[in-house]
């Protein structure tokens, strides 16, 4: 990464007795699109408030550029927020929302006007100026709040949950027009969400975040095929836990495992773990196989899904696998004997 | 919905209710329109008492008394109100906020002879003299705690996110307050006002204790003539007087209602 263009350096934000926001750092790279991904209560938000200066932090700095950002009162900083609520004057039409931001930036009149029509127009809203906010829909409103957001051309743009109010199929659509705007701006975008799925879809690289801590960050696909804990392994989706005992440290990519199902075999893990400590192995269900040699068990489910199958295996120990696979795959049907494997690089080592 | 149909008996109760409180002003409004000199023998339908009133100078200049101090005093208890409502929700739990809650709402459940006689005491202690100025200050406390309650309930309907949208948008808290804030109060405010206005209009307890020479209000004045006797005069200058309550007390509640289906925004 080129020089950063947002520095959060050991961010911490305390209320009272609680930590919503522990000893953070962070790189955000010039044109990123970031999302902060984590459950309810986890501090995205508050994280996302200090970086627009609603809070101000216990401790930390936060850097843009080489401009100290915490120095700033919230009006001064070259950043800008849409709100979950969207935060929309009801007092005022469309367009005056619009150009709120502008005064002070746009000289006169006619300048405002054009510079609003154009904004409008790239949320798709032509023609919506002389509205009132209370007149549109969900989906307009959402557009107002982000051309709103982006009048002020901010180095760095925050989303605050952006489609939470949105139904599904809006939510999808949105998510690829967000997407294709922020390509074509090339503004930093630092969106929070609670969705594992949209902050896939959306970002170039997720900070996944539990109770306050950034635990993990990297690319999606990164994240999902190796997650740095248990608790990210979960949050992306379905996975498979194995309990066991680390083997001994030996040559080469892999490392053996002695699992409650038996020897497996691992890719080793990214975390210092000394022998014979406690781990878990993360499988996920659609890196299991159940065709040829491996763990001997009984196929005792499945769940036709249209474009794939869930079947779930149970292992001589009592352990239940979630295996997902092509529908129609010559398999075996459900009390049958099947055998479970899978590569040893599908397997990540995680901490108990 | 199980909605409750009204029955014989809640009927009854609601018109034996309304009759309670609103007889005695009906009878009066009536008699207001009454042809005869006597106050209770109707003889006919007649604006002639209406015609004495504006022709009854003192009378007249009563009015205008307590129109000046209704309007003043509703000014500075609005901005005073509306100061305190501000400090009291908007800045967090600072030392002393709970008493200075029960301070600012005190004087409108405290006995109006207990407000009167008190500062009556403090307008000679300190050497005010008792006369319009006097009436001034003393309606602007009793209408500053309404003004308090009216608007600060508004300010908690008020969403957070809009005031800290309009500084992220690069307003200072001047502009936020100028643009964004009070014109979101604005019915809260004006409600609040209106309540204070119509509190000063009706007043005569406190009135009394602290008014001079030359600073009659009207409601000291319709009592002084109706200790003389009840006339149909009377009655005519309480209608318009009762109409005049009506309408802004009516006004600030619709105020007060619109606050939900903007807020939903």
């Amino acid at each position: 990464m080129s020089a950063p263009l947002l520095r959060l350096e050991n961010l911490t934000k305390r209320f009272g007795a609680g930590t919503a926001v522990d000893a953070v750092s962070l790189d955000l790279a010039a044109s990123e699109f970031f999302c902060l991904l984590g459950p309810s209560g986890c501090g995205k938000s508050t994280l996302l408030r200090l970086i627009a200066g609603f809070e101000a932090p216990s401790s930390g700095a936060i850097r843009l550029g080489d401009q100290d950002l915490a120095a700033l009162p919230a009006h001064r900083r070259p950043v800008n927020m849409m709100f979950q609520s969207y935060a929309l004057f009801p007092h005022m039409s469309v367009g005056r929302n619009v150009a709120y931001g502008l005064d002070g930036l746009v000289a006169g009149r006619a300048a405002t006007a054009e510079r609003v029509a154009a904004l409008l127009r790239l949320v798709r809203l032509e023609g919506f100026a002389d509205r009132a906010p209370a007149t549109l829909s969900g989906g307009q409103r959402q557009r107002v709040a982000l051309a709103r957001a982006l009048a002020r051309e901010p180095r760095v743009l925050l989303l605050d949950e952006p489609m939470a109010a949105l139904d599904r199929t809006l939510r999808e659509e949105t998510q690829a027009e967000l997407r294709a705007l922020q390509r074509r701006l090339a503004t930093t975008f630092v969106v929070v969400t609670h969705d594992p799925a949209e902050a896939m879809t959306l970002a170039d690289r997720i900070g996944v975040m539990d109770r306050g801590r950034l635990v993990q960050v990297g690319r999606p696909a990164d994240l999902y095929r190796r997650p740095a804990t248990r608790f990210v392994a979960g949050l992306l989706g379905d996975v498979n836990l194995i309990p066991g005992r680390l083997g001994a440290e030996e040559p080469g990519p892999h490392r053996g495992v002695e699992s409650v199902v038996g020897p497996l075999l691992a890719r080793a893990p990214d975390a210092p773990l000394s022998a014979g400590a406690d781990i878990v192995l993360a499988v996920r269900p659609e890196d299991l196989s159940l065709s040829g040699e491996g763990v001997p068990g009984t196929l005792v489910e499945e769940t036709f899904l249209g474009d794939r199958t869930r079947r779930v295996v149970r292992l001589a120990d009592g352990t239940c696998l979630r295996a997902t696979t092509a529908p129609g795959e010559g398999a075996p049907a459900v009390g049958e004997a099947v055998a479970v494997r899978f590569a040893p690089d599908a397997a990540t080592i995680l901490p108990a | 919905m199980t909605a409750h149909r009204p029955t014989a008996l809640t009927r009854t109760a609601l018109l034996l209710g309304l009759g309670f409180l609103y007889a005695p002003i009906l009878v009066l409004v009536v008699y207001s329109f009454n042809a005869s000199a006597l106050v209770t023998v109707w003889g006919g339908f007649s604006t002639r008492w209406y015609g004495v009133l504006l022709a009854d100078g003192p009378l007249l200049e009563a009015a205008w008394v307590s129109l000046r101090v209704a309007t003043l005093s509703a000014v500075i208890a609005t901005a005073l109100g509306t100061l305190a409502a501000l400090a009291l929700a908007r800045h967090g739990r600072f030392r002393g906020r709970t008493p200075f809650t029960g301070l600012v709402t005190a004087p409108m459940v405290m006995p109006e002879v207990i407000t009167g006689l008190s500062l009556l005491l403090l307008f000679v202690g300190v050497g005010i003299d008792r006369g319009l100025g006097a009436i001034v200050v003393a309606h602007a406390t009793l209408g500053t705690g309404f003004v308090a309650v009216v608007v600060a309930a508004r300010l908690r309907g008020l969403d957070r996110d809009l005031e800290e949208a309009a500084a992220d948008l690069g307003a200072g808290p001047f502009r936020v307050f100028a643009t964004v804030t009070l014109p979101l109060l604005a019915p809260g405010i004006a409600a609040g006002f209106l309540l204070a206005f119509t509190l000063s209009l009706d007043d005569l307890v406190v009135a009394s204790f602290v008014s001079g020479p030359g600073a009659t209000t009207l409601p000291m004045r319709l009592y002084s003539q109706v200790r003389l006797g009840v006339n149909p005069e009377i009655n005519a200058a309480s209608t318009l007087l009762i109409a005049a309550v009506g309408l802004a007390v009516g006004a600030a509640t619709w105020l007060g209602a619109r606050r939900g289906s903007r807020a939903a925004v």
